[in-house]
């Protein structure tokens, strides 16, 4: 930033001063807003393009699917009476407007996405740069209290803003009616605002970026996890549990459906009430600080004395927070498991449901889809814990490890122990969470063992995903963000592939494809035992990569 | 075992930058040896390819008799290393961390361990996050004096300390090398070099430039002359080792290779002194000149 130096005359001198006392805390603002976008001149028209794309390709995917209205309402009768597909994506309200069954899914997927998007934005500009102490250097120029924050929620807003406007004019322009594609549109968007000032408080009450990214990602998850509660209940059950969350309100804008514009207000009100708050949170605390302050450690450690050890006393807190989060999705699910059975009311599915196996092979596809997707979340963990080996080398904190008595192979292997034994306890946390839930309320406790068992089959597929990292961090150190790709490419595959039509060989690219559906269906052991070859031999060529390259910065 | 560490030809590139360039370093067994050069001169990456960090693209480099890239981690427990830039993990304490380190280097004298602690003034209880550049750097030192190895590597260790914990880091060095134990100083400070260094070696660009004892180097610097003569200073510009010559009437000002100041004085006398003062050559100036941008080609850059 330059500044011109002059001598203006007294009067003026003091009149500016006034000026800056009323705006102080947000001078500033605009040349940090500038450096945001400068850095994030790649990932933001990345990530839109990429959102955009998923919803114009789908709308127009399913134009051509659900052409007719008996089509429509078919297949959103059968939709809303799949328990697992409500609790995933939610409901169609309309099930013969054009649009509803299309966008059901690709608007439960994307705003998740932008949810993750807004998270990631607001962090990265306010406590990431903080705890890297780039923001001192910054916040010691002119650049008032507020100026950080109030340019990350900027550059998230508009993002979103822009996001949103693309969406409307690119979902109207494949072929779905104006109004609803707006409607769609805009709750992404103001799903989008409302996570931003979420992360804006999270940014403020952790000290690092990594807890700050947590503890939103753990609230996108909770606000999902109410949804899904609230909108597979019965008319008599907790449905107002959905209007507790800024997802729900997305899905409450029902766009084809009714478009209630009304709903975003709802979001933009909560997002003005949440960054309120984040700003009060700045007034009281200092630069570096969260708002819970540092105790003092152990003057020395017994233990701690080899990377494995180091590595288990980093990942330990997030990983306990993790598996307590899977357990407590685990007996929400297996809860819900036992109701699938209820909700069948109308002839034509009741006939349906017959014809597929009767209430039992419900509930049975119902935990196998809802195990897949906690083998989706796991392999998050498994990318992020791997991909610490990363954020340790360009850190400098491998450089004495490594300068000490310590192999290469000995160091990846203590992030990989956990990167690829977390995901393990995770899916049998929620694996045993389901259980127990689901044998109690159906008063069979032999249902725990299938119910487990289904999530322990995810592992494989998961173990995949944290193999890719490993390459890409052994192979292409610069490239190491490939895993998320990759989870992302697998993901849209296997939502949106039988949508798009997909040729099979496409979709049998991801891992998640082979897992097998139990206990829906039987249980093959070979893919199985393929995908576990298939980590290793990533792996394994990722760790002799790594041994022989330089170590970076 | 004479030599603790011998690097020849070295080159290390990374992308269309050379960094290091064929440089050559000798360290002897036993002593102390300062690791000078500008920012950017390869320092850093000369010592992270000694710590196998790095891969050599060409020239040979022996450690301790081994192959630092092939013998990495057996020689890594016959050395410590304190970076330049010391990171530690936010939530593990100072204590914690000078622990982890020496026990992975194969153990830590608990006794020097307190002793340091106490010397540099240093809280093992705080947090990583908490601690500021200099704490942090203390951290790393106290873990790398308080191991029981034959060989420090110290990437410019003291650059974030106070004074009275630089006179510290002095005394501890001085006691190191009473040990016997060889140490690789990389520094920019001169004070800290003329205090503890046996031999330097000067490096910029990726090469060694200069490489001897501080005795030696200073021959090769230059003496500042100002003399008021009788008559007309005469044919002082030919003369071989004068450099930044001023005259100003009878007054003249000159810079003269200090093994050229014997021809040059005669000169003078000839035509006849009225006033003298000449100042010796200061390691500031042997360094600056050779940390100055272009190689002193150009006979009147020296300063």
């Amino acid at each position: 930033m330059s500044t011109v130096v002059s001598r203006p005359d007294p009067g003026t001198a003091s009149a500016a001063r006034e000026g800056a006392a009323v705006t102080g805390g947000f001078v500033g603002t605009g040349a940090l807003v500038r450096l945001a976008l400068r850095r994030d001149r790649v990932l933001l028209p990345g990530w839109i393009a990429g959102i955009v794309l998923l919803a114009v390709g789908s709308a127009a995917a399913a134009a051509d699917l659900y052409s007719t209205v008996e089509s429509r309402v078919a297949s959103a009768t059968a939709a809303n009476n799949t328990t697992a597909l409500v609790a995933l994506y939610g409901r169609v309200y309309d099930p013969s407007s054009e649009g509803g069954i299309s966008m059901v899914k690709t608007g439960g997927l994307g705003a998740v996405m932008i949810a993750l998007l807004s998270i990631i934005v607001v962090v990265r500009h306010t406590r990431a740069e903080e705890e890297s102490g780039r923001l001192e250097l910054v916040g010691a120029t002119v650049v008032g209290r507020y100026a950080p924050l109030t340019s990350a929620l900027i550059v998230a807003i508009g993002t979103n803003a822009v996001l949103a406007l693309l969406t409307a004019v690119g979902v109207a322009g494949a072929g779905m009616p104006m109004a609803g594609s707006f409607a769609f549109g805009l709750a992404w968007g103001g799903v989008g605002i409302a996570f931003a000032g979420i992360a804006a408080t999270t940014a403020q009450v952790s000290s690092t970026a990594r807890g700050a990214t947590s503890l939103a990602a753990i609230v996108l998850g909770f606000v999902y996890v109410l949804r899904a509660v609230g909108d597979t209940a019965g008319p008599d059950g907790p449905t107002w549990m959905s209007w507790l969350s800024p997802i729900g309100w997305g899905q409450q804008f029902r766009p084809y459906s009714g478009d209630r514009w009304w709903v975003l207000l709802v979001l933009l009100g909560f997002a003005a009430v949440v960054v309120m708050g984040a700003f009060a949170l700045v007034e009281r605390r200092d630069i570096g600080a969260g708002l819970v302050a540092d105790r003092l450690g152990p003057a020395g450690s017994t233990r701690l004395g080899s990377t494995l050890a180091l590595a288990w006393r980093l990942h330990r807190g997030s990983l306990f927070g993790w598996t307590a989060a899977f357990a407590g999705l685990g007996l929400v699910l297996g809860n819900i498991a036992g109701n699938v059975g209820g909700f069948v009311d109308s002839p034509s599915a009741r006939e349906m449901v017959a014809k597929l196996g009767g209430t039992d092979a419900l509930t049975d596809a119902f935990i196998s889809a809802e195990m897949g997707v906690m083998g989706l979340v796991a392999s998050i963990y498994g990318i992020q814990a791997a991909l610490r080996l990363r954020t340790e080398e360009t850190g400098q904190r491998a450089e004495p490890l490594l300068a000490a008595a310590v192999s290469r192979t000995r160091w990846a292997w203590s992030h990989l122990a956990i990167a690829f034994g977390g995901p393990v306890l995770l899916v049998a946390a929620t694996g045993a969470g389901a259980g127990l839930s689901h044998g109690a309320s159906s008063g069979d406790m032999s249902r725990f063992g299938p119910v487990f068992a289904s999530a322990l089959l995810q592992v494989p597929a998961v173990w995949v995903l944290t193999g890719i990292v490993v390459l890409a961090f052994g192979a292409a150190p610069r490239l190491v963000a490939t895993g998320w790709v990759a989870l992302v490419v697998f993901l849209l595959l296997g939502q949106l592939g039988p949508l798009l039509e997909l040729d099979q060989w496409a979709m049998d690219l991801s891992p998640y494809t082979h897992i097998p559906r139990f206990p829906a269906g039987d249980v093959d052991p070979v893919p199985l035992v393929w995908l576990v070859l298939i980590a290793a031999a990533l792996v394994a060529a990722g760790l002799t990569a790594f041994r022989r390259r330089d170590i970076t910065t | 075992m004479t030599e603790a560490i011998s690097v020849s030809g070295l080159v290390k590139t990374f992308g269309p930058t050379r960094a290091l360039d064929g440089l050559d370093l000798t360290v002897r067994t036993g002593e102390v040896h300062g690791f000078l050069g500008p920012n950017g001169a390869g320092k850093s990456t000369t010592i992270r390819v000694l710590l196998g960090l790095l891969r050599a693209d060409a020239g040979t480099t022996r450690l301790l008799d081994g192959d630092p890239w092939k013998d990495a981690v057996t020689l890594h427990r016959r050395l410590a290393y304190v970076p330049g830039d010391v990171t530690l993990w936010p939530t593990l304490s100072g204590g914690e961390v000078i622990d982890l380190l020496g026990r992975l280097r194969g153990g830590l004298n608990p006794t020097r361990r307190a002793e340091l602690l106490e010397r540099f003034e240093l809280d093992p209880r705080k947090k990583g996050r908490a601690y500021s550049k200099g704490n942090r750097q203390k951290v790393a030192l106290v873990a790398a004096l308080a191991s029981d190895v034959e060989l420090l590597i110290l990437d410019e260790p003291t650059s974030g300390l106070d004074p009275l914990m630089e006179a510290v880091f002095q005394e501890c060095v001085q006691e190191e090398r009473v040990q016997g134990r060889t140490v690789l100083l990389s520094s920019h400070i001169l004070a800290e070099v003329e205090a503890l260094c046996d031999r330097v070696s000067i490096i910029r660009a990726g090469r060694t430039v200069e490489s001897g004892t501080l005795a030696e180097l200073r021959h090769l610097t230059r003496t500042s002359i100002s003399a008021e003569l009788a008559s007309a200073p005469n044919g002082l510009a030919a003369l071989p080792g004068v450099h930044d010559l001023k005259v100003e009437g009878l007054r003249v000002h000159f810079d003269v290779d200090t093994d050229q100041l014997d021809a040059v004085l005669r000169q003078l006398t000839q035509a006849g002194v009225r006033s003298l003062a000449s100042h010796p050559p200061t390691l500031e100036q042997l360094f600056l000149r050779h940390y100055e941008p272009e190689p002193s080609a150009d006979p009147v850059v020296a300063r």
